[in-house]
């Protein structure tokens, strides 16, 4: 196994650390929003359009994580505003999605991102740390996306645990009637993190469609959002892991198409099996160690609601 | 000034709630038709070449039925799952393992007469879709591992398997490199009664089935109980483990004899995209019947005609198919919606009564 394996597996594992990093902060404030995957398409299908109209960079990314916030949007609308169930809605968001990128999608089959985003995206160098030796062209030698992936495990790891919105939001997840009774606007919260969720989530769909692929395919993100919820848990909610869970499964994905040329007599369709199984292996083991599962937020999935007299 | 007032409600009559939810479709469509009407389409010509499309001839109707047939049994499984709040979305995974178990009946057993080939594909569908069902309750069972992901992986791991079985071992050698399994021989097939494959009677005899079993046997009760609350039940001495484990297989045989009727009654072979997306589809049905069996056929011929009319008007207006699935998953967020005001009740009270409380 050589370097670019890894190389590869860090660019195949950051569309995970967005979406995952996007559920994670969504799940603080005690919203489970199953929408994670349709949230991608949306973003992936509104950036991959946007680049092909207007071939400017800025406006794909924006547009992308535009999309992907007005999806959390009607998730937090219905779930927060109007009490409804989280688990339904969020598949519903999820057909949504898919219906919606496919439909979208249809005339952009066969497009190539503009060449300016492509140069846009390109690897780069960080000064001395990418001289490093391993480390460096492994970690240090990627595209802008990479870095700022990096960058936001890092500030949102800073937010929750060393600000004071951070601690009220993880007390709105905890315990919301607590959080409520301490003056805390619990709706507000909410809302405000499961939008940075949807605007994670479109991102991360952009990277799949504008770097990762980079052209447009029917559902094109083959159920990553789905393990990215998985990896919530793997992550036991802490942002500073995400990074870690992120790239393991990076590996996982492009591990099938790098073994052929070892000629193993295993089908390429099994091998892609791996990601899903490991995913249900890792879910059995984090629910067997109980000790784990107190990693969530105490109200999670629970709909809050405020009796008036 | 006044002030919205809400507080939750438990007088909402069945009635009531159907107005409310028939009320919510309808803004669904009427909400939808702003959008057709932005791609410069006229929406009341839409709507009605869609009615059109699913009802307009006797071969229409038939295939809307067609349609209906799978998406029934599989939204019975699902609801059967729901109803203990496990949260099923593998239906996917376990209607391909069912039609890979009828399949694996069908391809090995050439010589043998369809009175005895056509029960046991349906066992054997039955069997494949139960266990692929009961894999993540026994784990939700027994350490509470997260259903919603488990089953959703099991989705694409039924996928991948039929995939490879559809470009490897069972790929049939005829064709040419082509990579498809082998037609069915006539003794695999479903026969047809008034020209729709004998599926139809199969669904109508389940609906009953169903409603009988929820609505008046101990282990339907018992499913309801654990559904409510895992405590009561296991307070009231009813074996909460067992029941999750039986209940789900039961959910995904079903959903697994939907795949035999697909590769047996339409299909007549097996490939990768036997499911149709009935899967996720059944989901939405089962939620808007309020996993209620005979609600569950109307909604879900209902469902079967905005799919079936999705072609129609393909054809007709340019407009892609996937038009159809962006207006399902409207329905649902307007029938969520919707769902607040049958569970709360919202009034005005003036700012002096305000400033009383």
């Amino acid at each position: 196994m050589d370097i670019s394996f890894f190389t590869a597996a860090i660019v195949a594992g950051t569309p995970l650390v967005y979406a995952i990093l996007g559920e994670l902060i969504t799940e603080k404030s005690g919203q489970l929003n199953l929408g994670v995957e349709g949230m991608m398409l949306i973003g992936a299908v509104i950036g991959f359009k946007v680049a092909i109209v207007t071939s400017n960079p800025y406006l794909s990314l924006l547009g992308a994580i535009f999309a992907g916030g007005i999806g959390a949007l009607i998730y937090g609308i219905l779930t927060i505003s109007l009490r409804a169930n989280q688990i339904v809605t969020g598949l519903a968001l999820t057909i949504f999605g898919a219906g919606f990128a496919s439909f979208t999608g249809q005339g952009l089959i066969g497009e190539a991102v503009p060449q300016n985003i492509k140069l846009f995206f390109e690897n780069f160098q960080i000064p001395f740390l990418g001289d490093i030796p391993v480390i460096g062209p492994i970690f240090f030698n990627q595209g802008i996306l990479v870095y700022m992936g990096y960058l936001s495990t890092i500030i949102a790891g800073l937010y929750l645990y060393r600000t004071q919105i951070g601690l009220n939001l993880r007390a709105v997840g905890e315990n919301t009637a607590a959080a409520d009774a301490a003056g805390v606007k619990v709706s507000f919260y909410k809302y405000i993190h499961v939008l940075i969720g949807g605007l994670l989530c479109g991102l991360s769909g952009a990277y799949l469609s504008l770097v990762y692929i980079p052209s447009w395919q029917d559902n094109i993100t083959a159920g990553r959002g789905w393990i990215a919820v998985a990896l919530v848990i793997f992550c036991k909610w802490n942002p500073f892991l995400v990074l870690c869970g992120a790239f393991l499964f990076g590996g996982l994905d492009i591990i099938g198409f790098r073994i052929q040329k070892y000629e193993f007599n295993i089908s390429q369709y099994l091998i892609d099996l791996l990601p899903y199984v490991v995913t249900i292996i890792i879910l059995i083991l984090i629910s067997a160690r109980k000790s784990q599962l107190g990693a969530a937020p105490a109200n999670l999935g629970a709909t809050y609601f405020r009796e008036e007299k | 000034m006044t002030m919205l007032r809400m507080a939750s409600r438990t007088d909402c009559s069945d009635k009531e709630a159907a107005i409310i939810r028939i009320s919510a479709i309808l803004l669904a469509f009427l909400f939808a038709a702003f959008f057709i009407a932005l791609l410069g389409h006229n929406p009341l010509s839409v709507y009605s070449s869609m009615i059109e499309g699913a009802f307009g001839t006797v071969y229409r109707i038939k295939e809307t039925i067609i349609k209906a047939i799978p998406l029934i049994i599989t939204s019975l499984g699902i609801s059967l799952a729901f109803k203990l709040k496990f949260w099923n979305i593998g239906a996917e995974g376990q209607i391909m393992m069912g039609a890979i178990g009828a399949t694996f009946c069908a391809l090995t057993l050439k010589d043998v007469p369809p009175y005895i080939l056509l029960p046991l594909m349906g066992a054997g569908s039955i069997i494949c879709g139960g266990i692929w069902g009961a894999i993540p309750a026994f784990f939700r069972a027994k350490f509470k591992t997260n259903e919603t992901i488990f089953t959703l992986m099991m989705n694409y791991i039924s996928l991948k398997f039929l995939t490879y079985l559809q470009y490897g071992p069972w790929k049939d050698p005829e064709a040419l490199g082509f990579p498809k399994i082998q037609g069915f021989a006539q003794n695999a097939i479903l026969p047809t009664l008034f020209g729709i494959h004998i599926g139809w009677i199969i669904s109508l005899i389940l609906i009953v089935i169903m409603y009988s079993f929820i609505n008046h046997t101990k282990i339907g009760y018992e499913i309801n109980v654990v559904g409510e609350s895992e405590n009561t039940a296991r307070y009231a001495g009813i074996n909460v483990k067992a029941i999750i484990i039986y209940t789900i297989f039961l959910s995904g045989g079903l959903c697994g004899l939907a795949g035999m009727i697909e590769v047996s009654g339409v299909d007549k072979t097996l490939s990768v995209e036997i499911t149709h997306g009935v899967g996720y589809t059944a989901i939405i049905t089962s939620w808007l019947s309020s996993l209620r069996a005979p609600v569950i056929a109307i909604v879900c011929i209902l469902f079967a005609a905005l799919v079936q009319s999705g072609t129609f008007i393909q054809m007709a207006f340019q407009i892609p198919q996937s038009a159809a699935q962006i207006l399902q998953g409207m329905i649902l967020f307007f029938v969520l919606g919707s769902e607040f005001f049958i569970r709360y009740k919202l009034s005005y009270i003036r700012k002096k009564k305000v400033e009383e409380l």
